[in-house]
């Protein structure tokens, strides 16, 4: 009886304990998520398993793509080091569930802000950075060359857990067409289904598609068709409550764009300190106290910067060189006949 | 002492959960199954579209990964019982192809079969266009399986019959196991059975107006390249592709339960049936097989489960099974993670509860009886 009196004693110790650790850690500053980060060494970032020009590693496991940029450009902010990122590779399904379980603490994983990701699933969307929208492809040989072509019985390959699924729905209703879904949980054999001939056409987001073309047996064959469907503005997410978690994430995305519009480059942004005007000064932090607010120095968009360059940057060492989008659409800024405008940091 | 370990850990993580829930407003409920689902579903037994709730969905779900699974138990069966008693046919070369077929099959992990059959079939069947018909009514693509739709008239009259045929099959068969017990008299069961199971619908069709009629698919056109076949019923590639490789990895285990349960029986009591004068095949019915199945029945309901349970690697190949459809579009598009994978563990848990206690009922059926 003593026996078993004194295990139960530790473990009721053990849970005790347990719990303090827990109810302090709730109680803790403002930022938890910054202070885990510094104290990591690392930002935590998820990402997509692979598609060209948003996300992708290549041979040596080296990340690139606009939305790998994102999570750099915080890294750069909080850590100093663009490089001290780890990368989780995410499928659709799994992308919400590990940034609200706390495995990763951002994700940046051309995910599609709607109404019911950000009210619903204790997620916050913290800006765009790819305006994107539903497309279709489908084989040159087919014929087709508009939407309007469509006929009942077409069968159409996406994937799981996206917002594809939901707007292939509307759509196809919306024409009256009977449609067979095909839905996947893998990007990689929606493409080989696809591909083999088991699909008429394979939808997503139209960056996802021409990304995705580059790697078809015979990527000549296939095209895209001219309609979008959709809208898809695609954007970095992070966890609910944590408000200065949120607001770093999303000054360092609007800090990119903003360079841009200023004309501040990773080559030209040590001398733009000396620049006449003040909106440019602020953005490479040689005026005004930019940082404090977030509990940073005052070079946290300097080092951004620096480190990764402006959006315009990013998308052409991305998207435009690689051959997936040459032109930026709606992704160009609002000075030049795009969408793209974010809040001034002042 | 364990018990309260267990509570008091499992009581740990709840709280923890929901402080965590709490903190990230989430909120926790059941709530969304009557909710519109807003998705569709490749294929389904039941109706549904979008409109329908998400409980709905998850029926679709549940009744695909049953229909897989029944499929895959049935095909895996008669698969393996004829390679287990091959493997212990005379015949070397039986014997041997027999033993490779087990030793290849079983020792390749099921997810890369499931790949290999779903896309190496993919790459191998022509498009429908090309497909030749099979005995002219049936047409296999790379789309699916395409097979003509049985319509009737007066199914009801028909379905009658049967049921007036296997009332009459139990009748004949239980008289004849009373003569066989009394007077020894030996009776034509089987004759008689199949006789009447075709004899009893032949005559509803003569007299009870029953007509049947097969609905052919038939080739449309969708675009240039592009074509499906229309009416018949079709049979998504994925399904097929999921219950061949599921059947094939789960027949191999069957064949070894199989083998050992007639190597189980004593040398002995096949040489005492056959000095009494039984045929072969009657020392195999009457006496090798009855005590065999209580040796074969409980390994086999392990791997019944193992195939019910693997049916979930279905969500690799988009045949939309309760993980596809429930653990991952419903979880996606809701967002309530803990619910749906609570409520999916439960589902495979009851099924799985549900095979054991059928398959525990039949082995106690044909244990030895004590008196």
């Amino acid at each position: 009886m003593f026996k078993y009196l004194k295990q139960l004693t530790s473990l009721v110790a053990m849970v005790a304990v347990l719990f303090t650790f827990t109810t302090e850690s709730m109680a803790a500053k403002k930022s938890k998520t910054l202070k885990n980060t510094q104290k990591k060494g690392f930002v935590r970032c998820g990402v997509s398993q692979g598609l060209p020009g948003f996300s992708n590693a290549d041979a040596a496991g080296n990340w690139t793509g606009i939305d790998v940029d994102v999570c750099r450009a915080v890294a750069a902010a909080v850590l100093g080091d663009a490089n001290k990122v780890k990368f989780t590779p995410l499928s659709a399904k799994e992308r919400f569930t590990a940034l609200t379980s706390g495995e990763i603490d951002i994700l940046s994983r051309n995910t599609t802000w709607t109404l019911s990701r950000d009210a619903d699933i204790g997620l916050t969307f913290v800006g765009v950075n790819f305006y994107d929208g539903q497309g279709f492809m489908v084989r040159k040989s087919s014929g087709i060359t508009s939407t309007s072509q469509f006929k009942d019985g077409i069968s159409a390959c996406t994937n799981i857990g996206t917002t594809t699924e939901l707007n292939m729905r509307d759509f196809f209703n919306s024409k009256g067409i009977k449609y067979e879904p095909v839905a996947f949980e893998k990007a990689d054999e929606v493409v080989a289904a696809y591909d083999a001939g088991r699909c008429d056409t394979y939808t997503t987001d139209k960056s996802g598609l021409a990304a995705q073309r580059t790697k078809m047996s015979n990527p000549d064959e296939h095209i895209v068709l001219p309609e979008t469907v959709s809208k898809e503005p695609l954007g970095p997410v992070v966890r609910q409550g944590d408000s200065v978690w949120e607001d770093i994430v999303r000054w360092s995305l609007n800090t990119m764009i903003e360079a841009e519009e200023y004309g501040i480059t990773s080559a030209n942004a040590d001398m733009m300190k000396t620049s006449d005007n003040p909106a440019i000064k602020r953005l490479v932090g040689a005026e005004g106290e930019m940082g404090a607010a977030f509990g940073l120095d005052n070079e946290w968009n300097l080092r951004i910067i620096k480190q990764v360059g402006n959006y315009g940057e990013s998308y052409k060492r991305n998207i435009a060189d690689t051959g997936i989008l040459p032109d930026r659409g709606p992704n160009e800024l609002w000075t030049k006949g795009g969408i793209l405008y974010v809040p001034p940091s002042r | 002492m364990t018990v309260i370990a267990v509570v008091l850990v499992f009581g740990f993580f709840t709280y923890n959960a929901q402080v965590n829930m709490e903190n990230r407003g989430i909120d926790f409920g059941y709530g969304f199954l009557s909710q519109e689902s807003s998705f569709d579903v490749q294929f389904s037994l039941i109706e549904y579209d979008g409109s329908h709730s998400y409980f709905r969905a998850y029926l679709v779900g549940l009744l695909n990964t049953i229909l897989v699974s029944v499929i895959g138990i049935i095909i895996a069966t008669i698969l393996g019982v004829i390679v287990g008693i091959a493997r212990l046919s005379p015949n070397y070369l039986i014997n041997k192809f027999a033993a490779f077929y087990v030793e290849f099959f079983r020792n390749i992990p099921l997810l890369l079969q499931i790949f290999f059959w779903y896309f190496a079939a993919l790459r191998a069947l022509p498009l429908p266009q090309d497909a030749e018909a099979m005995f002219g009514i049936a047409f296999l693509t790379i789309k699916g399986l395409y097979v003509p739709a049985f319509i009737w008239q007066n199914f009801n009259i028909f379905f009658y019959s049967i049921v007036a045929a296997i009332i009459a099959i139990i009748v004949i068969r239980y008289q004849a196991k009373k003569l066989q017990e009394t007077q020894g008299k030996q009776t034509p069961v089987l004759l008689v059975s199949i006789g009447l199971i075709l004899v009893l619908p032949l005559i509803s069709f003569l007299i009870g107006g029953v007509r049947l009629s097969f609905e052919v698919p038939v080739l449309k056109q969708l675009a240039t390249t592009s074509f499906i076949y229309e009416g018949g019923v079709s049979l998504p590639p994925e399904l097929i592709a999921l219950a061949l490789s599921l059947s094939l990895y789960t027949a191999t285990f069957i064949a070894e339960c199989v083998r050992a349960g007639i190597q189980g029986i004593g040398k002995g009591q096949k040489e005492a049936a056959a000095s009494i004068g039984l045929t072969p095949n009657q020392v195999l019915k009457l006496v090798v097989m009855p005590q065999a199945l209580r040796i074969i029945i409980p390994p086999t309901t392990n791997q019944y489960l193992n195939l019910t349970k693997n049916s979930s690697l279905a969500a690799a190949i988009a045949y939309p099974d309760l993980v596809l459809v429930f653990a991952g579009t419903a979880l996606m598009q809701t967002g309530k993670a803990i619910e749906i994978v609570s409520i999916t563990m439960f589902t495979y848990l009851s099924l799985s509860i549900a095979i054991s206690l059928f398959m525990n009922w039949y082995n106690n059926k044909i244990a030895i009886q004590e008196k």
